[in-house]
């Protein structure tokens, strides 16, 4: 153990990039596009689902814009049904979806675990390029025409009356779905059969619980989704009649459908982001995690329940009575285990040595802002209030606080916490900070004013309001223009330190796991011999080589057995 | 890790089995079942279906000399297809029972 | 599912890399059972509303293809695992035999599945195609009539289509074994295309009975 553990001194100045790593192991865009590294090919994501986050904000910019005035601002009524639609098609298949799985699960499961690479490295490559094809239909289908649907693409509306570019984009996200699957299965065999030496299931990091519940998500539910998709291009495109009333279909049934695999899909969003806090919150406490197991197992609970709780999408479109009420009482299970998370995370929290660095604020960030997006979403679980606020901008405050407060805070999070590992650079810590207070300062300012505005009773989806609303609109829009402001610091300043940031050396924070007992940027084969792993995850107390302010133990003692 | 190897034998034991299901179910379909119960002949179609999808998986497929993991994805496929249908259904079921 | 059996780089023992190729084909075949379960549903919920209709039309089915199918079928079934065994017990030649046997078996099926095709052309049962289903049929059993048959293209189809894709990786695998690659350590590639020809086999276990023997008394 002392061994290993002599590789990762504590921080100092004076580190040198090692001579050669992952990313300049091999030069030339072949050398990119044909790659199996799981490293380089969680990059390719990184650059791609960039580009998608960019298409969707651009719509979302357009979106604030326009709603500025009561009669709309920019774009006439049906352009304006294009912009949302597009901009939750790209935000959540091609950028929330895909982000924290295929950017920072590929690139640090294998790391995390103590293997080479992903089972099937191929099959990862293959993912990629089945994740561009898929977004390649759905740009094609938004440059022709556009899409007007709402993301839901509920029929008959997309299988009948929708003039705009609907099969395209129907297509791509069908093939797309296919991605996901590959993913999930390279994760879940990944992390069965590639541990290393002495990786028990319960010695492995959170994240990757987090990425394993996410997985099954992928392997369950987007085969289903992917059919549904299917049939409603088929429909569409052959006039038949799955879910068309006038032809005997039923559009409910497509609802049903549709919502078995999207509604986990939020878990997809969020729980990979819980799995990216476990890992900073106990770095920046200097603590061992509170409750591992608990963590673990509410990871693997939520996956689970996600799947019982869907209908409570459709409380209103003519779901008996009783089943809502099953589907009600059911999604109120589904704040155990959340609850579970923020408790634990909390008490890590508890007499901790805390330090406010970068990540440590979007991880703090997270915990308010997906607290309160999960307790309204207990409101939307409750049958009498949902019939009042459903299809309001209490609907879309709330989904927002999950994603955008919890799954991209997690993302930016975990992308500033592990950059040093990816690059073995260091962005500026100040701008860092300063960019994550005006994240969350303009996130806020964005979508509080929507909760008051859906409770007041502003509809979604509709371009235009009575001029009552205006104020909170125009607070809602002057938030996100902060809000674009947060985003764009980060993308310049990480930019920036690729090339002219401080070297960062193997574990700048420093953290336990294993991806920090490898040189920044790793070796193309991860680690130069297989570690073997003989010590509890989070095991700060037992770190003094850690450099932390207050070592319990006073010396290297093997640290079995007492967490 | 020695697999389990299944003799011919019981290869075309089952493939006999299956034959022999195949032709019940044909034959129980042109028998009116419904008439003892409403929708017999279904669940009897269907009740030989999983019998014959049963005999494949555990021996076909080897699935009965397989590790606990493999048989706990069979499982967990089969549940999942089971919560889709079954809340589904639940909700188309209990339509008629809403009292307006 | 490595192409010569050697060792790829990501593995430490081959032992992890047959148990990694084994559990990743049967998460595969879960999301298969997902894939397929989203059309099973539509159809339930359709033959429900539409009961005397879907027993309607699915009278117009031929049973005896149908039936000679599934022992087809079936019969290809065995055969694969046969093959299995054969490339376990080290038995080389009996390994492409038994997989051409079952390739030739498969190619039965489709073509009998495109003779039973072409009779539905010409019946004008072709959702979107015309699709009449009696002379002077009115709208609604149209339409009713068009729900059943869509779900029978559809289920089929995608049948089909898991058949041609199975067939095309039987070709590959007798390629192989031709060339003698298979043996009682390395077989991985045999076992695994067998689990997934077997999975095929299992939806149509369950599609026969579901199109073809709704109502036949």
């Amino acid at each position: 153990m002392s061994a290993t553990m002599s590789t990762t001194p504590p921080q100092s100045p004076g580190y040198q990039l090692p001579k050669e790593h992952y990313l300049n192991a091999t030069y030339g865009i072949r050398s990119w596009l044909l790659t199996t590294d799981h490293k380089r090919i969680a990059l390719l994501y990184l650059a791609s689902v960039t580009f998608f986050f960019f298409v969707g904000g651009i719509f979302a910019t357009m979106i604030r814009i326009h709603l500025l005035t009561p009669q709309g601002y920019l774009v006439t009524p049906e352009t304006y049904n294009k912009l949302f639609t597009m901009h939750g098609v790209a935000m959540i298949f091609f950028f929330l979806i895909p982000s924290i799985p295929a950017v920072l699960g590929n690139f640090l499961i294998p790391l995390m675990i103590g293997a080479k690479d992903v089972a099937f490295p191929k099959l990862n490559l293959l993912s990629w390029y089945i994740y561009i094809t898929g977004g390649c239909f759905v740009l094609y289908s938004f440059a022709t025409g556009g899409l007007d649907t709402g993301w839901t693409f509920y029929t008959p509306l997309s299988s009948v009356y929708s003039n705009s570019a609907v099969t395209p984009a129907i297509l791509g996200i069908f093939i797309n779905g296919f991605s996901s699957i590959l993913t999930g299965l390279n994760f879940v065999v990944t992390i069965h059969t590639m541990r290393a030496p002495g990786m028990t299931w319960f010695r492995l990091p959170l994240f990757v619980w987090a990425q394993y519940s996410t997985s099954i998500i992928f392997i369950l539910g987007t085969p289903v989704i992917a059919i549904t998709l299917l049939l409603a291009g088929l429909e569409r495109m052959f006039h038949l009649g799955f879910f068309n009333p006038a032809l005997g279909g039923d559009p409910i049934l497509f609802q049903h459908l549709f919502w078995f695999y999207s509604h986990p899909a939020v878990y997809i969003m969020i729980l990979p982001a819980m799995g990216v806090v476990s890992e900073i919150i106990p770095t920046f406490a200097r603590k061992p995690i509170f409750g591992y197991t608990f963590i673990a197992a509410s990871s693997i609970a939520i996956a689970v329940i996600g799947f019982f709780v869907w209908a409570h999408h459709m409380f209103l479109t003519g779901e008996s009575t009783y089943a809502a009420l099953a589907f009600s009482l059911l999604s109120y299970l589904v704040a155990i285990p959340s609850a579970v998370k923020v408790f634990n995370w909390t008490s890590t929290l508890y007499k901790g040595s805390i330090s406010y660095d970068t990540p440590m604020l979007y991880a703090l960030g997270f915990i308010g802002l997906f607290l309160i997006g999960g307790l309204t979403g207990l409101f939307l679980a409750c049958l009498g209030l949902d019939i009042h606020i459903h299809d309001t901008y209490f609907v879309v405050a709330h989904f927002h606080y999950i994603m955008v407060g919890g799954a991209v805070m997690g993302y930016v999070g975990g992308l500033h916490f592990w950059w040093p590992k990816i690059t073995g650079k260091i962005y500026p810590e100040f701008l860092a900070r300063l960019a994550a207070v005006i994240l969350f300062i303009g996130f806020n300012l964005t979508f509080f004013p929507q909760f008051i505005l859906g409770y007041l009773g502003m509809p979604r989806r509709y371009h235009d309001y009575p001029p009552e609303f205006q104020v909170l609109n125009v607070m809602s829009t002057a938030g996100a223009s902060i809000l674009a402001l947060g985003y764009l610091l980060p993308m310049l300043y990480l930019t920036w330190s690729m090339r002219y940031g401080k070297v960062a050396g193997p574990n700048p924070w420093p953290a336990t796991g294993l991806e920090w007992r490898t040189p920044s940027p790793p070796p193309t084969e991860n680690f130069e011999v297989t570690p073997v792993v003989n010590w509890e995850p989070y095991d700060y107390k037992n770190r003094p080589d850690l450099g932390l302010a207050t070592p319990t133990a006073p010396t290297l003692a093997p640290a079995h057995g007492d967490d | 890790m020695s697999e389990h190897i299944v003799s011919p034998k019981l290869y075309l034991l089952i493939f006999l089995a299956l034959m022999v299901l195949t032709g019940t179910t044909v034959y129980a379909a042109t028998v009116d079942l419904n008439h003892y119960y409403r929708g017999l002949n279904v669940i009897v179609a269907l009740v030989i279906a999983a019998c014959k999808a049963l005999l494949v998986v555990l021996f076909f497929m080897h699935a009965y000399y397989s590790s606990k993991r493999t048989q706990l994805i069979i499982v967990a496929g089969v549940f999942w297809l089971a919560i889709m249908l079954s809340l589904t259904l639940g909700d188309y079921a209990s339509r008629s029972w809403d009292v307006h | 599912m490595h192409r010569t059996g050697e060792l790829s780089g990501q593995f430490q023992t081959l032992e992890q890399q047959k148990d990694s190729a084994t559990l990743g084909m049967w998460i595969f075949l879960a999301t298969e059972i997902l894939f397929f379960g989203g059309l099973f549903l539509t159809y339930t919920i359709n033959r429900h509303t539409y009961a005397s209709m879907f027993a309607e039309a699915s009278r117009t089915l031929d049973l005896k293809l149908g039936g000679f199918n599934t022992v087809v079928l079936i019969g290809s079934s065995l055969t694969m695992a046969m093959a299995v065994w054969s490339a376990q017990v080290g038995k080389k030649k009996l390994v492409t035999l038994f997989l051409i046997l079952t390739l030739l078996l498969g190619c039965v099926f489709l073509g009998v599945k495109a003779i039973e095709y072409k009779q539905k052309f010409d019946e004008n049962h072709v959702p979107g195609l015309n699709f009449q289903f009696e002379k002077n049929a009115d709208q609604a059993t149209n339409a009713h009539a068009q729900l059943f048959f869509s779900l029978y293209f559809g289920m089929t189809g995608l049948h089909a289509l898991h058949m041609v894709i199975g067939a095309g990786l039987l070709v590959w695998l007798i390629k192989q074994s031709m060339a003698g690659r298979f043996t009682p350590q390395y077989n991985t590639p045999v076992e695994n295309v067998g689990l997934y020809w077997h999975f095929v086999d299992i939806v149509w276990i369950y599609l026969f009975p579901l199109l073809y023997l709704i109502d036949r008394h």
